[in-house]
C-alpha cells in the first residue's frame, strides 16, 4: 500500500507540484542557473577552459603575477590574473571545481551507503547489532566531523609508505570525508527503517518467504530513501567545504592536482606580497559553490516537506 | 632519529631503548600504559617528549578558544534576543543576513578575508604570531601585552564568527517559540514591564537548549581551532597537530587525539550536570520513584 501510495506521490511531484513550486521560488531558479554554470564550467573544463594550467608547455614565466582585469598592468588573455608561474587563475578555478565537485559526490556517495546500509541493518535486525552501531554512531556524532576526517587521513599518511601516498591521497581524502559522515543518513534511516518494518508489505513480504536480504533492499530501500536523498544534496555542500577545509590545512588534494582548497592555500602565500587574486578568486568560486548548493538544498527540503504545505 | 652514519649497534642500541624489538602486545601495554599517566613518548619529528610538547602548546590554544567562546556568547545572545524582539527592525535582518554569511562561508576563508582588510590592506592588525607573552611557570599568556592582544584580535573573531551565529539563529528561534506561549501573555496581563518578561520570563526558559550547544560547540571550538591557528600561524596545539599529521608524527597525533577527547568527555558531563541546576523540572522527577 505504501509503496503505491508513494509513486504516486512521486509521479505527482514530476508532474508539476515540484515543478510549480521551482518556478515561483527566485531563490531556487537564481541557484539552480549558478550551479548550472558551475557544473558546465567544471565539467566541460578541459574543452572551454581558456588555458590548460597543467600543460607545462603553455606556461610562460614572462606572464608570472599578472593582476586581473581592471587593473594596472593586466593583461586581456587573462581574465582573473595568473599566479606566480603563469597559470592563468580563471582555468584553474575550473579544474579546481572539476576536483572539488568529484571528491564532494563521492565522498557524498560513500557516506550515503555506508549510512543506508548500516541503518537498514540496524533498523530492522535489532537487538545487540542494533545497539553496537547506534552507540558507535553516537560516539563518532560527539566529535566534529573535520577531527574524524583528520584521524583517517593522519592514520593513512602513517601507514601508507611516503612514496605512494600521493597517487592515493584522493581515495584517501575521500574515504575520510565519506566514513567521518555516515551515521547522520544512519540515524535517519534507521528510524523510518523502524516505522516501514511494522507494516503490511514488509509482512506480506516476510510471509512469502522472501530472504532479509531481498527485503532489506528491494522493498524497504525505495520506502526510506526519500529523506536521504534530501540530506545528500546539502552534504554535497558540507563535503565540498570539508575537503577545501583540508586541502586548506595541507592534508588533502595534492597540489599536483589543485582543488579549490589547495588553490586557496597555494594563493594564501603570496597574500601579503599584493597578489590577492590568487586566492580570492578561488574562494569566491568555493563560496558561490557552495552557496548554490545550500540554497538548492533548503529549498527542496521545504519543498518536500508536507507539514509546510 | 638516529643520523644516517650510525652504527649499527647505536641502531640496535635504540631500538630496544625505544622498545621497538619487543613483540606487539608488550608494545600495546607499554604505550596504554604510559598514555593513562599521560606520556606519550617522543615527537617522531622533534625528538622531545610529546608532553612537554603540549604543554607549550596549551595555554596558546585555551586563551584563543576562552575569548573566542566569550566573544560569541556576549554577542550571540543579545543578538539573538534582538532579532526576535525587533523581527522586523532592519538592524534585525541585517543581522540574520550576516549570520547566514557566517553560516555559509567556511572558517579559514573568513581568516584569509579579515587579514586581507584589516593587516594587508589597512595594516591595522598583525597577520600571524601571538606577540609578547608573559611567563607565569609555565603558563604563557598573551592577555597582558598590547602585542598579544592585538594578536588576538582576528583569531578570536574567526574563531567565533560560526559559533555566534550558530547561538544567534539558535536564541532567537527559541525566543520566537517562548513569547507564543500562555504563560507570557499571562504575564503581561498582569502588567509587568516588558524588561522582566523578555529577560525574567522569555530569555530564562530559552536556557536549556542553549546551555546543550554552546556547551557541545566549546568542544567545537577547541577543534575548529586547528583551523584558525593554521591559518594564522598561532602557535597553539592544533596547529602542533597539522604539521604532525603532515609529517606522520604518530606520538604527536595519538596525545592530541586523546586529549581532544578528554576535553569532549569532560564538556559532555559538565553539560549534562548543568541541566540540574538550570532547570528545576529535572530535580522534581528525581524525588518521584521511577515507574
Amino acid at each position: 500500500m505504501t509503496s503505491v501510495a508513494s509513486q504516486t506521490r512521486l509521479a505527482r511531484w514530476w508532474d508539476g507540484d515540484l515543478a510549480y513550486g521551482f518556478r515561483r521560488s527566485p531563490v531556487a531558479i537564481v541557484s539552480a542557473l549558478v550551479l548550472a554554470v558551475c557544473l558546465v564550467a567544471a565539467l566541460f573544463a578541459p574543452w572551454i577552459a581558456p588555458h590548460n594550467p597543467f600543460d607545462l608547455a603553455t606556461l610562460n614565466l614572462t606572464d608570472a603575477l599578472a593582476p586581473p582585469h581592471g587593473m594596472a598592468g593586466a593583461r586581456p588573455e587573462y581574465l582573473l590574473g595568473t599566479d606566480d608561474q603563469g597559470r592563468d587563475v580563471l582555468s584553474a578555478i575550473m579544474f579546481g571545481t572539476r576536483i572539488s565537485l568529484l571528491v564532494g559526490v563521492a565522498a557524498v556517495a560513500l557516506s550515503v551507503m555506508l549510512g543506508v546500509s548500516l541503518g537498514l541493518v540496524s533498523g530492522y535486525g535489532g537487538g545487540r547489532l542494533d545497539a553496537f552501531i547506534m552507540r558507535a554512531a553516537d560516539v563518532q556524532l560527539s566529535f566534529p566531523a573535520i577531527l574524524i576526517a583528520l584521524l583517517i587521513d593522519g592514520v593513512a599518511r602513517a601507514v601508507l609508505p611516503r612514496g605512494a601516498h600521493g597517487d592515493v591521497a584522493l581515495v584517501v581524502l575521500i574515504v575520510a570525508i565519506g566514513v567521518s559522515n555516515w551515521p547522520t543518513y544512519a540515524r535517519t534511516v534507521r528510524s523510518s527503517t523502524l516505522v516501514e518494518k511494522g507494516k503490511e508489505y514488509v509482512q506480506a513480504a516476510r510471509v512469502i518467504g522472501i530472504t532479509p536480504a531481498a527485503i532489506l533492499f528491494r522493498h524497504l530501500l525505495p520506502n526510506v530513501l526519500g529523506p536521504v536523498l534530501v540530506l545528500a544534496t546539502i552534504n554535497i555542500a558540507t563535503a565540498i567545504v570539508l575537503e577545501a577545509t583540508l586541502s586548506f590545512l595541507g592534508v588533502g588534494v595534492p597540489p599536483t592536482r589543485p582543488s579549490l582548497g589547495t588553490l586557496i592555500r597555494v594563493g594564501n602565500d603570496f597574500l601579503f606580497s599584493g597578489e590577492w587574486w590568487i586566492t580570492i578568486f578561488p574562494g569566491a568560486a568555493l563560496v558561490i559553490l557552495v552557496l548554490a548548493i545550500n540554497l538548492l538544498g533548503d529549498w527542496l527540503r521545504d519543498a518536500l516537506n508536507p507539514k509546510l504545505k | 632519529m638516529v643520523g644516517q652514519d650510525a652504527t649499527q649497534e647505536q641502531r640496535a642500541q635504540l631500538r630496544s631503548d625505544l622498545g621497538l624489538d619487543q613483540p606487539f602486545y608488550v608494545q600495546f601495554a607499554r604505550f596504554v600504559g604510559r598514555a593513562v599517566q599521560g606520556e606519550f613518548g617522543l615527537s617522531l619529528r622533534q625528538g622531545r617528549p610529546v608532553s612537554t610538547l603540549l604543554k607549550e602548546r596549551l595555554p596558546a590554544t585555551l586563551e584563543l578558544a576562552a575569548v573566542a567562546a566569550l566573544l560569541a556568547l556576549i554577542l550571540g545572545i543579545p543578538g539573538g534576543v534582538y532579532t526576535a524582539l525587533k523581527r522586523n527592525s532592519w538592524l534585525a535582518q541585517f543581522l540574520l543576513a550576516v549570520s547566514l554569511v557566517g553560516v555559509s562561508l567556511p572558517t579559514f576563508l573568513i581568516g584569509i578575508l579579515l587579514i586581507l582588510i584589516f593587516a594587508v590592506i589597512l595594516g591595522w592588525l598583525p597577520s600571524f604570531g601571538r606577540g609578547e607573552t608573559e611567563a607565569f611557570g609555565w603558563w604563557t599568556t598573551g592577555l597582558l601585552t598590547k602585542s598579544g592582544l592585538k594578536a588576538l584580535i582576528l583569531p578570536s573573531i574567526t574563531l567565533s564568527l560560526f559559533q555566534m551565529t550558530l547561538i544567534m539563529r539558535l536564541v532567537r528561534a527559541e525566543m520566537l517559540e517562548v513569547l507564543r506561549t500562555d504563560y507570557i501573555k499571562f504575564a503581561r496581563a498582569r502588567g509587568l514591564t516588558d524588561r522582566a518578561i523578555h529577560f525574567g520570563h522569555a530569555l530564562k526558559n530559552t536556557l536549556v537548549p542553549v546551555i546543550t550547544i554552546t556547551g557541545l560547540q566549546l568542544g567545537s571550538i577547541i577543534a575548529f581551532a586547528i583551523i584558525t591557528e593554521t591559518v594564522f600561524q598561532w602557535p597553539g596545539m592544533g596547529l602542533l597537530f597539522i604539521q604532525a599529521v603532515s609529517f606522520a608524527d604518530v606520538p604527536v597525533m595519538a596525545a592530541y587525539l586523546c586529549f581532544i577527547a578528554l576535553v569532549f568527555v569532560l564538556i559532555n558531563l559538565s553539560v549534562d550536570l548543568l541541566y540540574y541546576a538550570v532547570d528545576p523540572r529535572l530535580r522534581i522527577e528525581r524525588l518521584v520513584p521511577a515507574h
